[in-house]
């Protein structure tokens, strides 16, 4: 990576100014990258960019508000940044973020279908057009595109929405996002897709992966799905609940969401959560023509109203 | 007192205080003939309506849930009703997508001098639940279960 010397040297430059920096580092194997809280030089050299980096580290600022803190971010991460910077739940003056653009991160998962095995990953290079994984004395050649993560096909923010330090040459070649998914899975009938639903949730082991890694929800120790008062949810591990707690998650995600994808990528199972919450993004902008997290002025749609909507007609049915 | 032929279906209505809730108690006043199987749950605002209550229900079993408030501008709390109408709206587009018959769920807008919409109102909705039927049974297993203890 051409600008990785640049970016250390840039956070070098910035850590005696603040508490740690945020970043990405070899994890226990060649394919697995960990995220790492930079407090010193030696920190800084552990520092890794490519396209294995896939955490969203917006995730970890509303716990760190009131301290300096530096994160370093791809261009869909910043939109998480813009949304919770736009709800006041971090502040700007404390924040450096460091970018740089992104082409696409891997999806591990669709590398695990290609592979069969990932228990023991040798080596792996990646670039833009190929990823080789080594594994099990086997080497795979897989095209970049087929296991990137879904939402880089889609990307409309390669380029940072918002920065302290830029590193490298703005993009500007956002693909475009139709909603196909979206619009496919709902011409099933809804016989399949309620018995999709029932067939995924099925598989949940309720560890709240989805919610822990999600940078938009915030109150994870007062989770309605835990409280007891009001009493939301059971503790039986039923269909019923686990579909309800997806409703939940859903629902309290509604115009904020920045379809960074984690709950899809942390989920142990591999429930694709992110149809949800794109079908809901889908409705919103189509309803009131707003995207979450690209604004930091905006309000978002659900926390307000026009005496006149446009778009809704409650009389005509 | 019911004039609905066959078994009655579960139906869930939240209504506000200060409009609906007036405006069906103004039809039972004037003695008009509505369905029963509306079961009513009075709220003070429709403002205070979390999409969360409507997905409980149906989740629950319900065949079909009304949400009825102050007409937009005739709220008691001035806007309590224009938050809702957001909430309820994208609520409603998003039934679909978990297979879940968007029909089922109707928000509307009746004043407590409205009787005769009241009645309008929840005779239609109620005519559309029995033309769906019973809401399909998401979990057999539970229910079978729930059956073996009674």
């Amino acid at each position: 990576m051409p600008n990785l010397e640049e970016l250390k040297s840039a956070i070098k430059e910035h850590l005696p100014d603040l508490d740690m920096v945020i970043g990405w580092e070899q994890g226990f194997d060649p394919l697995r990258t960990s995220p790492i809280f930079m407090r010193s030089e030696a920190d800084i050299d552990k520092l890794i960019w490519s396209p294995l980096c896939v955490h969203n580290l917006a995730t970890y600022l509303p716990n760190l508000k009131g301290k300096k803190v530096g994160i370093v971010v791809k261009g869909c991460d910043s939109r998480s940044i813009v949304e919770l910077l736009q709800e006041k739940l971090i502040n700007q003056d404390d924040l450096t973020i460091f970018s740089m653009p992104c082409d696409g991160v891997v999806s591990i998962r669709k590398i695990q279908n290609a592979v069969g095995d990932l228990d023991y990953v040798e080596a792996v290079e990646a670039n833009a057009e190929t990823v080789k994984v080594t594994a099990d004395g086997k080497t795979y050649n897989l095209k970049f595109e087929d296991i990137a993560a879904s939402k880089c096909g889609r990307c409309q923010y390669n380029t940072p929405l918002i920065s302290n330090v830029f590193i490298g040459e703005p993009k500007n070649e956002p693909k475009e996002d139709n909603y196909d998914d979206v619009i496919a899975f709902e011409q099933k009938s809804e016989e399949e897709r309620r018995a999709f639903w029932m067939g995924e949730m099925d598989k949940c082991v309720r560890c709240y992966a989805c919610r822990n890694a999600c940078p938009m929800c915030v109150c994870k120790d007062h989770c309605v799905a835990q409280s007891r008062d009001p009493h939301w949810l059971t503790q039986e591990d039923t269909v019923e609940n686990k579909w309800f707690f997806q409703m939940i998650h859903a629902m309290h995600l509604a115009g904020r969401c920045t379809e960074c994808g984690e709950c899809e990528r942390s989920c142990p199972v591999g429930i694709p959560l992110l149809l949800l919450k794109r079908k809901l993004n889908k409705e919103i902008d189509e309803l009131f023509d707003y995207k979450a997290g690209t604004l930091i002025d905006a309000t978002p749609p659900l926390q307000a109203f026009k005496v006149e909507e446009e778009n809704i007609n409650e009389r005509g049915w | 007192m019911s004039d609905v032929t066959g078994t009655e279906l579960r139906i869930v209505g939240f209504l506000c205080n200060w409009c609906s809730y007036g405006g069906a108690d103004t039809a039972g006043v004037g003695r008009f003939q509505q369905p029963t199987d509306l079961r009513i749950i009075r709220v003070p605002c429709s403002g205070r309506i979390d999409p969360l209550f409507v997905l409980k229900s149906l989740v629950n079993g319900a065949d079909g849930v009304l949400v009825s408030g102050c007409h937009p501008r005739d709220c008691h709390y001035s806007e309590g009703n224009f938050y809702a109408r957001r909430r309820l709206e994208v609520l409603k587009r998003f039934l679909p997508i978990l297979g879940i018959d968007e029909r089922r769920f109707e928000y509307t807008w009746v004043s407590a001098s409205e009787g005769q919409k009241w009645k309008t109102v929840v005779s239609s909705f109620t005519e559309r639940i029995h033309e769906l039927g019973p809401a399909p049974v998401l979990n057999p297993a539970l229910i079978k279960q729930a059956e073996a203890i009674l």
